[in-house]
């Protein structure tokens, strides 16, 4: 009665099937072509390290003697990402809106959808180098390129958001006589108003990181000043520059966080002194890049 | 957000308190006053934006007809390192990231100083840029694409590490207990307790961030990390503008055919 159960000593409990021995094989022998493909030797890694060394000692103490050139850059940057973004946001809204399929109908839906996916599906670095090509050096290409980018990624969101709101309240306003631009004013931009900020806080706080880098193309902010410093091997100063880029980041996520606290949170100034926690909703991932 | 001014009679519905109104009217107010600073002090040339339109349109004129013969000569191999560059530096991601989204995790690494210091590993690699990486990597290994790769590489930490830790942190804790009452160790919790209930929010980021990688590391060549950017970059600086269109529309194809991929192999897997 005892040895019922077959007694496989010899077979791991749950061990890996052989699917999943298969696909880590494949993707070991991926690696090895790819690193093969791309040149990778153990050499250049080796004299890698170091160069690491002494690249690394040349960054520290970081230089901030030239703060001015840094200020300026740092603020054209944060002027590029103001403008662009509430340019964008501007843009986008209408974009998105006629993108929403519930709505409005096939003819009009379609070209903005396509719209938003071509501003989508380029890198914003990519936009600025053509719209420096074509405005000249300077922020205006920068700008330019960032709303691009804005408009790909609200127009898609609002797009969305807008679809899935509750079509009664629609049909209530619609019912009391409303014109279409009442119907959007009072039934639908209510509904989508809190995840609008959410999209429109996320988007600033990513203009302001890619602001920072679109100067590499020559398109205004501190990122020409950075690649200039690159250039030219002054790593102390590049130091410099990255701990400001970081800094004003982080300060520029926190104000995100706390704009969406007041407009979706609606704490109150007492809860702010009281110190609550503001920064629930940055737990939360609106987009895709962060 | 109902507040009542008193509890007499004249009890009326205020949608917001006075300091919600106050904070709203605030940020407001600080939004206008930084968009008139801006416009006010940026240094934008009004000639430059004036012809705009004609200078695009020029330049969409030059980008015509498309190079297609350009495509097989060098455009394709370089289009393959990209996605190469995308692909390895994914990997490399996931298996720096997976033990920082551990250690950042509280249930499985209940040490706040630990917790700490991942947290700060993924805030930091998060907020150098990918071409800010790529210039670093660039220093210390010289131009290519080995620079690109760990570009891509460092840049996904923070990505990936985060939302796996966050997936970490919301696994029920049933099966894990269960394997700790059994005396299972460290290794072996992660391996049959966390593992198979993080598995889909694994493959979805892991995807997830492939798609991004894809776009970004169509970026890099422009500081020198190797990929399709050095192509672009070079065909920019020769002026060979129906080259440039080419290598665009590749740019772009690869990006949809990326978010196409991703999409399906979610509808298969998870």
């Amino acid at each position: 009665m005892t040895n019922t159960l077959p007694q496989r000593m010899d077979v791991r409990p749950f061990s890996y099937s052989t699917g999943t021995k298969v696909g880590i094989v494949l993707v070991l022998l991926y690696v090895v072509y790819a690193a093969a493909q791309l040149d990778f030797t153990y050499s250049r890694f080796i004299t890698g390290l170091d160069n690491a060394s002494t690249f690394l000692s040349r960054m520290v103490p970081p230089n901030f003697t030239r703060s001015n050139i840094l200020i300026k850059g740092m603020v054209e940057s944060l002027e590029i990402a103001v403008l662009a973004s509430v340019a964008g946001i501007a843009l986008s809204l209408p974009i998105g809106l006629l993108g929403a399929r519930n709505l409005m109908p096939g003819w009009a839906s379609w070209p903005s959808r396509a719209l938003v996916a071509v501003c989508r599906s380029l890198h914003p670095v990519i936009v600025a180098i053509l719209f420096v090509k074509a405005v000249g050096f300077g922020a205006l290409a920068g700008i330019m390129a960032l709303v691009v980018a804005s408009i790909g990624f609200i127009g898609k969101l609002f797009t969305e958001a807008v679809e899935e709101i509750s079509i009664k309240q629609v049909e209530a306003v619609r019912a009391t006589g409303a014109s279409f631009a009442n119907v959007i004013l009072f039934a639908v931009l209510p509904q989508v108003f809190s995840r609008f900020v959410g999209f429109a806080t996320y988007q600033f706080d990513s203009n302001l990181r890619n602001s920072t880098m679109v100067g590499i193309v020559g398109a205004g902010g501190i990122g020409g000043t950075l690649f200039s410093a690159f250039q030219r091997f002054d790593y102390d100063f590049v130091c410099a520059i990255l701990i400001t880029i970081i800094a004003v980041i982080m300060l520029g996520e926190i104000l995100a966080n706390f704009v969406r606290a007041v407009f979706v949170d609606n704490i109150s100034p007492g809860e702010i002194l009281r110190h609550k926690r503001i920064s629930r909703i940055s737990q939360g991932h609106e987009g895709a890049d962060t | 957000m109902i507040s009542s001014a008193t509890h007499g009679q004249n009890r009326t519905w205020v949608r917001y308190t006075l300091g919600q109104k106050l904070l709203r009217f605030t940020i407001y107010l600080a939004i206008v006053i930084a968009v008139v600073q801006s416009i006010r002090h940026i240094n934008i040339i009004p000639e430059f934006m004036y012809d705009a339109p004609a200078q695009m349109a020029d330049l969409l004129n030059r980008m015509w007809p498309i190079d297609w013969a350009h495509y097989p000569q060098s455009v394709h191999a370089a289009l393959m390192e990209t996605i190469h560059i995308a692909t390895l530096g994914t990997i490399l991601s996931v298996i720096l990231a997976f033990p920082v989204g551990l250690m950042a995790a509280n249930n499985f690494t209940p040490n706040a100083f630990l917790n700490f210091i991942g947290r700060l590993i993924l805030v930091s690699t998060r907020s150098v840029n990918s071409l800010v990486w790529a210039l670093l990597f660039i220093a210390i290994f010289g131009p290519g694409a080995l620079a690109g790769t760990l570009a891509i590489a460092f840049r996904s930490i923070g990505f990936v590490g985060k939302l796996v830790g966050e997936a970490i942190e919301q696994t029920h804790p049933g099966s894990i207990e269960a394997l700790i009452a059994a005396g299972a160790t460290k290794g072996s919790q992660l391996n049959y307790g966390y593992w198979p209930q993080i598995k889909p929010a694994f493959w979805s980021i892991v995807l997830l961030r492939w798609d991004i990688n894809v776009r970004e590391s169509a970026v890099l060549g422009l500081v020198g990390a190797g990929g399709i950017g050095m192509t672009l970059d070079t065909a920019m600086n020769l002026f060979e503008w129906q080259r440039v269109s080419v290598i665009l529309v590749s740019i772009f194809v690869i990006v949809i055919l990326a978010e196409i991929l991703i999409t399906q192999v979610r509808k298969r897997i998870l």
